[in-house]
């Protein structure tokens, strides 16, 4: 289940680093295309940048719910187990 | 400006802070052990944990520094709050899960679960250090913007304020109490930024001439550079020569009758078209007919004995005295109308498009006489301008053709992006939930917080902008003064939660130093034997000297704008921390000299490139135009992927050492 979190939240990271990856290069390099209004008379450097933050909040809820089985497994443990469990490592 | 305390907002506002300080007292006793104090005993509710992650990270910055740098220079300040949102992808996908699982109280604990080494304790425990001090400055500083217009108090006044109480708050308490106290403030703080945007849709856009004391700001022109002098006897000003100082600036100083110096603005017009073909050589007879106008302008003069002049009258509410007008007004709104009445949440932004907004620009000058003077001048700015990126001096890289300047840029963005996740104050909250889910499902709420408050931080700050009462010498104050615009009260709960706002942030980053003193350096890295209660009453210890020391700089930075100050805290933490914590994730190969290199290197690379940099010659050190040692200012693109580099390069060299670790 680890892994299984681990790569989810590894391939959503991945979406969310082209879309903000766009907008730093896109700022950067053709900051012109930022002043188009292409709707409701809102310049793209706004309507990018509200997007960039929804779009934070519909991936962390999608991964919220990709993970949701695990929930049970692990609830009840406690900061002492994750002692046990730490040390058990090699 | 000058500020006099309101009764009002006094009551409110110690009331607020007495109640805070309560939560802590009555909470704190429960707190005794060092499970409790570091790390609430790990039974902390994953929706209250997720509201304090708000309240940890919507700091003084967040509210102060981004509302302040949006209203001061419209969108450049609102691409720090989408680079601090976009951190939290990397904090929830890639480090939440694995921190809990890891570690126990600190970000320490969860680098070394693997090794067991005291060398990674002491480098993480230093690293801890650096970079909760580095944010600690810009948090302090606010503080002072904040109480300066409410109680009246000078800036160290405030700095002292917050810092004996954040020492108080954090003695006493802990883990416990400290998050409560940022989930109420985090709550408070979104909620009562609705409100305020709510507010300014309501009142819209209106054109003026000045700002909200009623001076309206005068013009002078238009009339041809040639008949200057004559025209502005007419209008009762005698011209004074550009000498010293004020040679090849484009201002004028005019004295009227009863002797009075005041400084103008040169606006230069649009030549007609038939003058258009003299610019490509026949100065002489272009110059003639260029056309002129006078805009007034404000100054600050600070005379070589120490006295502080306004607009060339000593600094005071008495007659004959003077104080700086506040600011902020639009010149021009679309269709020639004089008031939008209320605007919607998408037409806000479509009217200030087409709109002029008069924004203010300064330039200091040095006299003979030894006396400086700061003139402020009007910058009557298209809507679409002051809503495009790249406005602002520091965000210049997206504007200018110089590839160093790009990568400037670049370099500040991937530092908020990676900042985040490392920050250790934000880190150790990681520990104070059950489980991992509760990790993940507080780090969910607490972006859903986060995001909601950074799109109103955009309103808020253009609110700001809009609002005719800025204060000219502190962008900080930029949303208590628009508070105040809207009324008394919410100027008072506005300014109290401010100030709890940094409160909170205060004692969670000296929560942090004290448990990486306590816990990494002294207990773990040096091997001192402490009691569990030994242990606590040192961290509590710790907190008072790294609270002292934040008290010294946070006096010691005050005119700074603190968004920008944050800015180094997030290169220094990605650069230091960000390389090992993902490293130990995805890579088997690491080794322990790995990790104290990669701390090590990413810590005093990044200082000390922030050391060296243009921008702390001028700022910090007080020598203008200087060009620093290094390229450019901002650190991350260079000592994060060399932290990425040193860990690397050195774990395959020590990895035949150590196959325990592989």
């Amino acid at each position: 289940m680890e892994k299984r979190n681990a790569a989810i939240g590894l391939v959503l990271f991945c979406v969310y680093l082209v879309l903000y990856g766009g907008f730093v290069f896109l700022n950067a390099f053709s900051a012109e295309t930022m002043e188009l209004t292409p709707l409701w008379g809102i310049n793209l450097a706004i309507l990018y940048g509200f997007g960039l933050i929804l779009a934070a909040l519909v991936l962390a809820l999608l991964y919220g719910y990709l993970c949701r089985g695990e929930t049970n497994r692990t609830n009840g443990s406690t900061a002492s187990d994750n002692d046990a469990a730490r040390e058990a490592r090699p | 400006m000058i500020y006099e305390a309101s009764t009002l907002a006094v009551i409110v506002f110690f009331a607020f802070v007495g109640l805070t300080l309560g939560i802590s007292f009555f909470l704190g006793r429960k707190a005794k052990s060092s499970q409790g104090y570091f790390a609430a005993h790990g039974q902390i509710p994953w929706f209250v944990n997720g509201v304090a992650f708000a309240g940890d990270y919507l700091s003084a910055a967040s509210f102060l520094g981004i509302c302040g740098m949006i209203a001061f220079r419209g969108y450049d300040g609102f691409l720090y709050s989408i680079g601090f949102l976009a951190g939290w992808i990397v904090a929830l996908f890639i480090v939440a899960e694995p921190m809990k699982r890891l570690g126990k109280f600190t970000f320490a604990d969860a680098l070394d679960a693997k090794f067991q080494s005291r060398g990674i304790k002491l480098a993480a425990g230093v690293s801890t250090l650096a970079v909760s001090i580095f944010y600690l400055i810009p948090q302090m500083v606010g503080a002072g913007a904040l109480v300066t217009p409410l109680l009246g108090f000078p800036h160290w006044a405030g700095v002292l304020l917050v810092g004996v109480t954040v020492i108080t708050i954090v003695v006493t308490a802990g883990m416990v109490s400290t998050t409560w106290v940022q989930f109420l403030k985090g709550s408070l703080l979104v909620i009562f930024a609705a409100i305020l945007t709510v507010m300014i849709l309501n009142r819209g856009f209106e054109v003026a001439q000045g700002g909200a004391d009623g001076h309206v700001l005068q013009t002078l022109g238009p009339f041809s550079e040639q008949e200057l002098a004559g025209a502005v006897e007419k209008a009762g000003y005698q011209l004074l020569p550009a000498t010293g100082g004020w040679k090849d600036h484009p201002f004028v100083r005019l004295k009227n009758k009863s002797g009075q110096i005041s400084v103008w603005s040169i606006e230069t017009l649009e030549a007609a078209d038939g003058e258009a073909a003299a610019a490509d050589g026949e100065a002489a007879a272009a110059t003639s007919d260029v056309s002129i106008r006078l805009h007034e302008a404000q100054t600050v003069t600070k005379t070589e004995d120490g006295q502080e002049l306004i607009n060339g009258r000593p600094k005071g509410n008495q007659k004959g005295e003077a104080k700086l007008h506040p600011v902020g007004h639009i010149s021009r709104l679309p269709d020639g109308q004089q008031k939008t009445g209320p605007l919607g949440p998408a037409t806000f932004f479509s009217t200030l498009q087409e709109s002029e907004v008069v924004l203010w620009n300064n330039e200091t000058i040095s006299e003979a006489d030894g006396s400086t003077t700061t003139v402020y001048y009007q910058k009557p700015t298209p809507g679409s301008q002051v809503l495009r990126p790249g406005e602002d001096k520091r965000f210049k890289g997206i504007r200018s053709k110089e590839p160093l300047d790009k990568l400037n840029f670049i370099s500040l963005m991937l530092a908020l992006f990676c900042g985040t996740a490392s920050l250790p104050h934000i880190l150790i909250r990681y520990y104070t939930v059950k489980d991992e889910a509760s990790a993940r499902k507080s780090t969910i709420v607490g972006i859903a917080a986060i995001g909601f408050f950074y799109v109103l931080t955009l309103y808020l700050g253009l609110g700001a902008m809009t609002s005719g009462a800025m204060d000219l010498t502190n962008s900080n104050m930029a949303a208590p003064l628009l508070a105040r615009s809207m009324g008394e009260w919410l100027f008072a709960i506005i300014s109290a939660i401010a100030f709890t706002t940094v409160l909170g942030t205060v004692s969670g980053l000296i929560l942090a130093s004290a448990g990486a003193v306590a816990h990494d350096l002294l207990a773990s890295g040096f091997g001192v034997q402490l009691t569990d209660h030994e242990e606590v009453r040192v961290a509590k210890l710790a907190s008072i000297i790294v609270g002292a020391l934040a008290i010294a700089l946070g006096i010691l930075f005050e005119g700074f704008n603190v968004g920008y100050l944050v800015g180094w805290a997030f290169s220094v933490a990605a650069s230091a921390n960000l390389p090992s914590l993902v490293m130990i994730l995805f890579w088997k190969g690491v080794t322990r000299q790995g990790v104290i290199a990669a701390v090590v290197v990413g810590m005093v690379s990044s200082l000390a490139w922030i050391l060296l940099s243009a921008d702390t010659f001028d700022k910090v050190y007080g020598i203008s135009n200087a060009t620093g040692l290094v390229p450019f200012s901002q650190p991350g693109i260079v000592t994060i992927p060399l932290g990425f580099l040193t860990l690397i390069v050195v774990s395959l060299l020590t990895k035949k050492n150590e196959p325990a670790a592989t």
